[in-house]
């Protein structure tokens, strides 16, 4: 009945997994606690976890990626420290394979866990109002979605206290994952966390594409659409091409694990290299999945705080399309190494140069944006300009790995470890930050407190320099990836440095949290009553913040690039038309949250080889999704007398407001 | 079939339920495309262990293709007969469509029922998953084929019922859309399958 699972499955004898957990315990408890004290079980089930409001699923969205990415950074700071203490022979704190499962549970978790639902957040919260659509194609799979990556996080964060996590490095690379190198439940819980989240974004991906070509109000033509919108839709496209090759690699690699067969192993025929091949097939495009959208908000972000359209709004279009067919051809340079032959190597090579073209002509439409603009220093705006100075060392790092003959030398290395963490903090993780603050009020009706967040920003930024810098510096120096503990001096000073870039971060990731709390003390002072606290441009600023659950009053009726912005200069308020007409809106369900947590069961039960307890998981799956198909009352209107009410209350607000 | 099957939703959009009918049907067309893409790396993986039979049988020593030939012409005849079961539908014939469904449930079990065979068989002469990496990827592309050829069975079995109890609305209508779509998209898989596993494995 229960598999492989049994008392030893607990590491009772790692005191620091022990102490995580009693205080993960004491914190959950004390959230449960005070759920259950102010009496909001009710409250939360209805308004939140059944709900299908793409606002509130990417508001869920977020809130998720921001707790992941606390887990994960503790993992980072874990991994700087272990190095700091372990430069010079000593052992340092972590023993080999606990520090083996921190490095793959911090890029899983970064990637998965963080990056990724932080960017379908804003894509969930964003796009359905830049096109003036009142929900996604599909609002019940937008629910299902969102809780199947709950459920995969859920997992990994389970894998810290039941049994052990992938000790094999974030892409799990066979044969060290094959059952013979890696015979714990560690990789079988890599693998089922991301078939979970996997699908719930890869259903995402096929439900934003359908929202973007099926749902733009009269008007909204693809060439009016915010170049937000546009990266979403690219990102998505890539996401329904890379997502299912991940899945049916991650399912043969637990095919070799679990059913004993042969794909990648190294007996009877098996061939790791084509693992390596397929997961970056699925790898590298997932890069700019991730990055795309923060582009789409550098966009936004720098056009409104300039005061200015956005400059080469077609040329930005063409090289977002552009970077998501480039980044189909480039996946090889992840193992130029592998040997596969000079000419091939140097295809490769090229096309990831060739990368650079359309992202540099995104740098310099945004700094053409920001020529004679009127630029004002919101912390959305320093993040964006961080953004710009930092990812383009990133860029330039990335072109020379792109040579082959330079790959050889660093292939693996702290420098290539450098450039990820360059593109992806610089280029993803600032434009996540710089979406929150910019977005922010729109969801929540109040502003950010901007001393906080400039304190966020300067932290992260100066942080991120001094971790990061030394690593290129230790890179050239020969210093490989994923070291437990050596005996080099030399590194020393290095490694020190780096460490207090992290403590650094740390800092700037506190700072945001204060950020929350001090603004969410101030709302009453820094209430946006107008919907439209930056002078935006896009239509998502034509409604009421927060915005209404219908959305917009009206359908909106776009006739330039710039609607809204032409509405304020023309003095039209598309909301106050009359009369009001009834608002087709779907119905809450509960059966995406149902159906994950089955999903959850049934993974939990496969990792552990708990057949029958798998089969129930299944089961309920199959029959929860059934039982929703016969109902068929999914839908209803809302009545035009309360889209009224609705707005005349914020009218009033809005000049109480005034006042 | 698709277009005709959409106005038939556009007419009942006013009545009970208000389902945008194309919306869910071109989005589905997006879903079989990834599936599509699984199948792709499933072949691709095939491709390149074909000959990995690390000395255990190929191809040429398991295959019957006589055999394979009628669960080719179960797959094929039911394609067919989900084709008359939509034709019905269009019709507004629900007793004719629940029929026709009924015969294609029959042949995909049919289907089914010697697929299953055919891979008990292989295992009992030592030719399972586990052997080799060729006969790995040979029972990982078509056991995923019948895993959804099974789920296919599922949905079937559950159209007849929802048929039969709501009636052929718009809802209906268009589930039967998507699974006819399904059903067709695998027999698509399925020609390739037999083309290239079966075909190229014996000749």
């Amino acid at each position: 009945m229960l598999g492989k699972l049994s008392i030893e499955a607990l590491p009772l004898d790692q005191p620091i997994v022990v102490w995580t957990f009693v205080v993960v315990a004491i914190l959950g408890l004390a959230v449960l606690g005070l759920v259950s004290y102010f009496g909001k079980w009710k409250y939360l089930w209805t308004d939140w976890i059944t709900s299908v409001d793409h606002k509130r699923i990417g508001i869920m969205y977020i809130l998720f990626a921001i707790v992941m990415l606390l887990r994960g950074f503790a993992d980072a700071l874990m991994m700087r420290l272990q190095q700091a203490l372990a430069a010079t022979g000593g052992a340092g704190y972590l023993p080999p394979h606990h520090y083996d499962q921190i490095f793959t549970a911090h890029g899983v978790i970064m990637i998965f866990f963080v990056a990724t639902p932080f960017i379908l957040g804003l894509m969930n919260f964003v796009v359905p109002l830049q096109i003036g659509a009142r929900d996604v194609a599909y609002p019940f799979l937008n629910s299902f979605s969102f809780w199947l990556t709950v459920m995969g996080g859920a997992l990994v964060m389970l894998s810290l206290f039941i049994g052990d996590f992938a000790a094999v490095g974030w892409v799990a690379y066979p044969p060290l994952s094959e059952l013979g190198y890696s015979p714990t439940v560690g990789v079988d819980y890599f693998i089922w966390a991301l078939q979970l989240s996997g699908l719930g974004t890869l259903i995402s991906g096929i439900n934003f594409i359908m929202t973007i070509l099926k749902m733009r109000a009269p008007g909204v033509t693809l060439m009016r659409m915010p170049v937000f919108t546009w990266t979403a839709l690219i990102t998505n496209i890539l996401i329904v091409a890379i997502f299912p090759v991940l899945t049916a690699t991650l399912a043969l690699l637990s095919a070799d694990r679990m059913l004993g067969m042969h794909f990648f192993t190294n007996e009877l025929g098996g061939n790791a290299m084509m693992y390596i091949n397929l997961i970056w097939v699925w790898g590298h495009p997932e890069v700019y999945v991730l990055v795309l959208p923060a582009f789409g908000v550098y966009s936004e972000v720098v056009s409104t705080f300039s005061g200015k359209p956005l400059f080469g709004y077609k040329g930005m279009v063409y090289a977002t399309c552009s970077i998501g067919v480039l980044s189909f051809f480039v996946w090889l340079h992840h193992f130029f190494t592998m040997g596969s032959g000079a000419n091939v190597n140097a295809f490769f090579g090229i096309m990831t140069s060739l990368i650079s073209i359309p992202t540099g002509v995104k740098l310099f439409n945004w700094l053409f944006t920001m020529y004679r603009g009127r630029i004002r220093f919101h912390s959305s705006m320093l993040w964006s300009i961080g953004f710009m100075t930092t990812f383009a060392f990133g860029g330039m790092t990335g072109v020379m790995l792109a040579i082959p003959g330079v790959d050889f030398v660093v292939h693996n290395s702290l420098f290539l470890v450098a450039h990820f963490h360059n593109v992806i903090i610089g280029g993803v993780v600032f434009g996540l930050f710089a979406g929150m603050n910019f977005w922010f009020p729109k969801a929540f009706g109040f502003t950010l407190n901007e001393t906080w967040g400039k304190i966020a920003f300067w932290f992260w930024f100066i942080g991120y320099w001094l971790a990061w810098t030394p690593m290129y510096v230790l890179g050239f120096k020969g210093m490989t990836r994923r070291l437990n503990h050596f005996n080099q001096p030399d590194w020393v000073p290095y490694l020190n440095v780096a460490f207090l870039g992290a403590v650094l971060i740390g800092i700037g990731t506190v700072a945001i949290l204060i950020q929350f709390a001090v603004s969410i003390r101030n709302r009453k002072v820094s209430a946006d009553r107008t919907g439209d606290p930056w002078g935006g441009r896009s239509l998502e600023w034509a409604t009421h913040s927060p915005v209404p659950f219908y959305n917009f009053a009206h359908t909106p009726v776009v006739t330039s690039l710039e609607q809204h912005w032409d509405d304020k200069i023309a003095g039209r308020d598309p909301n106050a038309v009359r009369p009001y007409e009834d608002i087709h809106m779907p119905r809450n369900t509960g059966a995406g949250f149902v159906i994950a947590a089955f999903g959850f069961i049934m993974c939990f039960a496969i990792i552990w080889h708990m057949w029958p307890i798998a089969v129930v998981g299944l089961v309920g799956m199959i029959i929860t999704f059934i039982v929703r198909t016969y109902n068929m009352d999914t839908d209803y209107y809302v009545p035009a007398a309360e889209v009224e009410r609705t707005e005349d209350q914020y009218a009033r607000a809005a000049i109480k407001g005034a006042v | 079939m698709i277009a005709v099957t959409s106005t038939h939703m556009n007419e009942a959009q006013h009545h009970h339920a208000h389902d945008d009918g194309k919306k869910t049907i071109v989005g589905f067309w997006l879903y079989l495309m990834t599936d599509c893409l699984i199948f792709a790396s499933l072949f691709a993986t095939y491709g390149v262990l074909a000959h990995a039979t690390a000395g255990g049988p190929g191809g040429r020593d398991l295959f019957d293709l006589g055999y394979v030939g009628f669960e080719t012409l179960f797959l094929l005849l039911s394609s067919f007969t989900f084709g008359l079961a939509v034709i019905s539908a269009h019709k507004n014939k629900k007793g004719s469509a629940i029929l026709w469904l009924g015969v294609t449930f029959v042949f995909g079990l049919s289907f089914i029922g010697m697929e299953i065979d055919e891979f008990t068989h292989l295992i009992a002469e030592n030719a399972g998953p586990g052997r080799s990496a060729f006969l790995s990827s040979y029972f990982g592309l078509v056991g995923t084929h019948g895993l959804h050829v099974t789920v296919g069975l599922l949905w079937l079995a559950v159209m007849i019922h929802q048929v039969s109890h709501f009636g052929l609305n718009a809802v209906t209508q268009r589930r039967l859309a998507c699974l006819s779509l399904f059903w067709h998209f695998l027999d698509l898989v399925w020609v390739c399958v037999f083309s290239i596993v079966y075909l190229g494995g014996v000749l």
